[in-house]
Order: C-alpha cells, then sequence, then structure tokens
C-alpha cells in the first residue's frame, strides 16, 4: 500500500505543536545576550550564571525535598486507602470514602490552596501548630492531593490482583503480614513507584497551593521562576529549565531501556 | 522406594463402620449474609482418599474446600482433621495445602522458588530444601524447568508446578480446586491419570473439587454430589451412576430416561409400576420401599435400553414399549437413538457400534420395540 502524505505531516505537525517551545527554550538557554528572544551568539555563560544564583539552586533544591517527602508520605496513604476500598468491599460509608479520597483530583487548585491556608492559620491560632507557614505546610498541602492519585493508581493495580495468590501464600504458611512483604508488594510495586513518580512530578509542578501556604523564606522553584519572569525572562531560567529537562529525558529513557529489557523474557513464554 | 501405602481404595473403610474417618465435617452451615451457601453438611473422609465433591456452579463445593483449607470460617459446625478440631485454626497453620484453581503460581518467582516457598517458611536448611524441590521437581517431570519463570510455562507445566508446590511440605491433606478445568481435553485425560498415580504413590488424602463429573468418576475412590449446599448423595462411582438416590442425582450424572409411574403391585421380591408417559408396565424385580398407588420416579441409562425390530418377550408382561426412530446421533463407538414413543415421550437410547457399517443397522423412521431388564431401572421416590 502506498503511504499517503497525510499522515506524515499530520505527525510532524503534532510533533511540533508539542517540542517546539521546548526545543526553542533549549536553544535560547546557550544564547549569549541577555535578551531571551534575540539570538546573539553560542554561549554557556548562563549555566555559569545559574550555579552562582543562590535563590534559585536554593528553590530547586527546597522544591526536590519537598516533592520527595510529600511523594513518599502520599504513597503510604494512598496505599492504605486503594487497599480499604480494593479489599474490603463493604463497609459503611465506602462510596463516601471513595468519593472523599479522589476529590481533590478535581478540586480546583485555587479552592484546595485558599482552603488549606485557611485551616494552617485557625490550627496556628488554636492549637499553635504548624507554627506558621514553610516547608512543612507545603508537604502537608501536596501529600494531601497527591495521596488521591497515588490511591488511583495502586487501586487499579490491586483491582487486578488475583487474590489467591496471597491465599496460596498463607496456605503454604506464610502469615499475612509475611504475605504482605512476600507477595503483595513485589506484585504492586510498579504501581508504588509510578504513584510515587506521579506524585513527585505534580508536587514539584504546583505553583498555586504551594503559593498559598508557603511563607517567606520558603520559595519553591515554580514560584521562584514565576515571580522572575514577572520581571522579564532571564535566560538563567531556560538554563535551568534546559537541566530539568534533561534529567527527566534520561529518566525516560532509562525507564524505557529496562522494560524493553523486560519485554523478550516474556515473549519467550 | 518405600513401601507402597495403603491405599483406601483397596481397604474401602467407608465400608467399615468402626473405621476412623481422618476428615470429619460435622453439621458445617456457611452463611454469606442470609444466603447459606453450605447447609449442614456432615461428612466424613478416610485416609489416603481420594474423595471428589462433584456438583455445578453455585453448589457449595468450592466455599466447602475453602473451609477445609481455613479461607473461611463455618458459621455453624465443626471440622476436624486427624482428629483435631480446626474449625477456628488459620489456614498457614493447618497440616493442608491447596492447589488452587488459578494455580495462584508466583509470577515474580521462579519454579524452585515457587516450590521452596513453603518450605522457606517452615526454616528448614538450605541442601534439605533445595533436594526436596529437586525431588519435587522429577515427580511432576520438570526436572529441567526449574530456573523458569511462571508465565514462560504451558497450563499443563504451570498445573504440575502447582501441584509440586502444594505437596512440598507433605500435607496430611491436600485440597485441589478443578485441578483440570483449565486444561484442553486431551491434556486433561493424561493429566488425571498421572495425578491418580501420583496420590497412590504418596499415599496422601485428596479432596477434590470438581463440576465435570467425568473426571470425578475416573478419579474418585468416593463422590459427594452437592446441590444447593447439600450434599445430595455420597458414593464410590458405581453406586453414583448405577443406583442414584434421587432424581437429582440421576440426572446430574449422565444422562437418564426419566418417567412418573403408579405403583400397581408391591410385593416383597418385586414391583410392578404403570407407567403412561412409557406406554406399558415397569417391572422391577427386587423389593422397594413404596406402598400401592404411589406415584414415583422411575429412571433408566440410555446404554441399559435395547432395541429391536421383533417383538421381545418381555417380562411378565412388561418392560416393553414401542416407538419410532425420529433421529440418530452417530458418534463412532456408539450411536445415540432418539425413539418418539406413541404418548408423545422420547427415550435416549445408546447402541455399541459392534459391526463396521452394519448395512442391517436400524435407520431412521423404523418402528421398533424397547425393552430392558427387570433390575436396569431405578425407582426414585424423591
Amino acid at each position: 500500500m502506498r503511504r499517503g502524505w497525510f499522515l506524515p505531516i499530520a505527525a510532524s505537525l503534532g510533533f511540533a505543536f508539542l517540542y517546539a517551545p521546548i526545543v526553542s527554550l533549549v536553544i535560547f538557554s546557550f544564547n549569549e545576550s541577555k535578551l531571551v528572544t534575540v539570538w546573539s551568539g553560542f554561549s554557556t555563560k548562563w549555566y555559569g550564571e545559574l550555579f552562582s544564583d543562590p535563590q534559585l539552586l536554593g528553590a530547586a533544591w527546597l522544591s526536590l525535598q519537598i516533592a520527595a517527602i510529600s511523594a513518599s508520605i502520599a504513597l503510604v496513604l494512598g496505599t492504605l486507602a486503594a487497599v480499604a476500598l480494593v479489599r474490603f468491599r463493604r463497609f459503611k460509608g465506602r462510596t463516601l470514602f471513595s468519593g472523599m479520597v479522589s476529590a481533590p483530583l478535581v478540586m480546583p487548585d485555587v479552592i484546595t490552596g485558599l482552603a488549606l491556608l485557611l485551616l494552617f492559620v485557625a490550627m496556628e491560632s488554636t492549637l499553635g501548630w504548624p507554627q506558621g507557614r514553610g516547608m512543612l505546610t507545603i508537604v502537608i498541602a501536596h501529600a494531601t492531593f497527591c495521596t488521591a492519585y497515588v490511591c488511583v493508581v495502586v487501586q487499579s493495580r490491586l483491582s487486578d490482583f488475583d487474590r489467591s495468590l496471597e491465599e496460596a501464600a498463607m496456605d503454604l504458611g506464610a502469615s499475612p503480614l509475611r504475605t504482605f512483604f512476600d507477595i503483595t508488594l513485589p506484585i504492586i510495586a510498579p504501581a508504588l513507584v509510578s504513584g510515587w513518580l506521579l506524585g513527585f512530578t505534580l508536587s514539584l509542578d504546583d505553583l498555586v497551593i504551594a503559593s498559598f501556604v508557603s511563607g517567606p523564606g520558603s520559595s519553591t522553584l515554580p514560584m521562584v521562576i514565576f515571580s522572575k519572569v514577572k520581571l522579564g525572562v532571564s535566560p538563567d531560567v531556560n538554563a535551568l529549565a534546559t537541566i530539568i529537562i534533561a534529567i527527566v529525558a534520561l529518566g525516560v529513557l532509562a525507564a524505557t531501556i529496562l522494560q524493553l529489557r523486560a519485554r523478550p523474557k516474556r515473549a519467550r513464554g | 522406594m518405600a513401601k507402597k501405602p495403603q491405599l483406601a481404595i483397596d481397604t474401602r473403610p467407608w465400608r467399615d463402620p468402626k473405621a476412623k474417618p481422618f476428615v470429619r465435617i460435622r453439621n458445617v452451615t456457611k452463611k454469606f449474609g442470609d444466603v447459606s451457601a453450605v447447609h449442614d453438611v456432615s461428612l466424613d473422609i478416610y485416609k489416603s482418599e481420594l474423595f471428589c465433591l462433584l456438583g455445578g456452579s453455585g453448589s457449595g463445593k468450592s466455599t466447602l474446600l475453602r473451609m477445609l483449607a481455613g479461607f473461611e470460617t463455618p458459621t455453624s459446625g465443626t471440622i476436624e482433621i486427624d482428629g483435631q478440631d480446626m474449625t477456628q485454626v488459620a489456614p498457614y497453620n493447618r497440616p493442608v495445602n491447596m492447589m488452587f484453581q488459578s494455580y495462584a503460581l508466583f509470577p515474580h518467582m521462579n519454579v524452585e522458588q515457587n516450590i521452596a516457598y513453603g518450605l522457606k517458611r517452615d526454616g528448614l536448611p538450605k541442601a534439605e530444601i533445595s533436594a526436596r524441590v529437586a525431588e519435587l521437581l522429577a515427580l511432576v517431570k520438570l526436572q529441567d524447568y526449574g530456573a523458569r519463570k511462571p508465565h514462560q510455562l504451558s497450563g499443563g507445566q504451570r498445573q504440575r508446578v502447582a501441584l509440586a508446590r502444594a505437596l512440598a511440605k507433605r500435607p496430611k491433606l491436600l485440597l485441589l480446586d478443578e485441578p483440570l478445568g483449565a486444561l484442553d481435553k486431551k491434556l486433561r485425560e493424561e493429566t488425571q491419570f498421572e495425578l491418580v498415580k501420583i496420590q497412590e504413590t504418596l499415599g496422601v488424602t485428596f479432596i477434590v473439587v470438581t463440576h465435570d463429573q467425568e473426571e470425578a468418576m475416573s478419579l474418585a475412590t468416593r463422590i459427594g454430589v452437592m446441590n444447593q449446599g447439600e450434599i445430595a448423595m455420597i458414593g464410590e462411582p458405581t453406586d453414583i451412576y448405577e443406583f442414584p438416590n434421587s432424581k437429582f442425582v440421576a440426572n446430574f450424572i449422565g444422562s437418564a430416561n426419566m418417567v412418573e409411574g403408579v405403583v400397581t403391585e408391591d410385593e416383597p421380591d418385586h414391583v410392578r409400576i404403570r407407567s403412561d408417559e412409557l406406554g406399558c408396565d415397569i417391572h422391577v424385580g427386587h423389593g422397594v420401599d413404596c406402598a400401592p398407588d404411589q406415584i414415583l420416579w422411575w429412571a433408566i441409562r440410555p446404554e441399559k435400553l435395547h432395541l429391536s425390530r421383533d417383538k421381545p418377550a418381555g417380562i411378565h408382561g412388561a418392560n416393553v414399549t414401542r416407538g419410532m426412530v425420529e433421529d440418530i446421533g452417530y458418534l463412532g463407538d456408539m450411536s445415540v437413538y432418539q425413539v418418539l414413543l406413541d404418548s408423545g415421550m422420547r427415550l435416549r437410547v445408546t447402541q455399541t457400534n459392534t459391526v463396521r457399517g452394519n448395512p442391517d443397522a436400524i435407520t431412521w423412521d423404523e418402528q421398533v420395540y424397547v425393552t430392558w431388564g427387570d433390575t436396569s431401572g431405578s425407582v426414585l421416590t424423591v
């Protein structure tokens, strides 16, 4: 069959739409000029500038910490919620629980952020905790909405899970706890990893909620970039973005290679 | 090689009223909400038996098996295994292993690790575990497959790994949930005999759940037929087939022609039943627990009926009826005739094809006589 011209062109346009902004960002990170939109020659000076900018680096480090901690908290809570939803088919308030767990998925960030801010303020004035707002409050806020995502991912994996696997382990003499670590955990591990990564990415990404619940001296990376852009984009932000893209691309590439290595084994059966 | 264990199939302990049962299920009921899946079941199973629980879906056979394994707790009643009350004991503390219908092989472990899993939980020394695993792999003829993962095995191989894993801990009692259900017909027949052979070599007591009556008939020392959560009949395969105790069992096992009739003579040595459906009287050559004028049912297997063109003598003027061959199903080894009687009832008759391409065989639309012996049918009152 002769291939038409339509599909290749449509595909190219689609990829251009998705990746042209990123490509231009990478190119302009090597721009000499201070003006982001005018090309004046190749240079890596903005990378040097970036590494001598403590504000940006500090914000990036804070964001990574927050993302890792809140994704980990969300992983535990989300998994527990998913287990409750999948394994205990009938309990009082199950429908309510399931709705409440997934509500943060559809809640506008502005409302979540505002609600959390009001809660933190009220808690500080009545309980005296958390004192002021900063990294702790951002972590709590991110953990709440990441929990919902983790729960959805783990839930779908758990509902495919053949329960007789666990019964077989118990039948062979493993206690319920032992069964969980020997059988359940290794089998749902891929879902846990993707749940954690999803939470990590979402937390790293979040601007709106963090803006509400952060305090002085605890600006996350998106907040710093956003405030910089308001004063005019500086090229060192491009450099930072390029580094992040490179890390993400390497991660995706590594994951793909691992998957490809695992696949031929399966096909051999 | 160890001495051949004494097998239940040779000694038939269930015929000895003094024999001590190995598994004793007493008045067990299991309710899920308001529905009782198993209702007041009592059952004795003897050492080294291969007992089949046979029933359709929803008959409660799997629930009963899961209660023996410990995955369900009976709502009432007790389960004793080898003289010990196991009713409340957790599955991981029972001397019982189960082979699951889905095989439930651990996908992230290879064949050896799967088989060794139970032994590791017992904390056996490493050398002993690997010796035992090798022994089991040899038993199920999978010596070269130890390093494979379950997804690299065929259905039949997976089934054998599941069996080896379930046998690894030398359980006193092995429960098998539809062990051959996922295999195709040819493989199933081979595996059936292998399963019996393994059971006879090891002398382990097997309880097999199945919905396949052929499987039950060829595997079992005894069969328990289950219907709607109750045991309909317990007996050796021949008892179940030849002497069903109820209409349900007669219809569930094999195929049966069933007619309704009225008792006209009730003597200690014979019974006469008039059946309008059959268009003749039935002479039964033994006494039956019934009363004159009682309405009851009479069932006969298709292979116990005979077809002829000439009118046979019959017995005391009974056991002969007439009809027309309406349909013939040729199955190779035998043919199934559907005979339409004058009453409008259809009888199913099977005849073995002993002559090759018999030109004289009874054919479509012929008038034929159907006859049977005076002890060939079963009189059923329930």
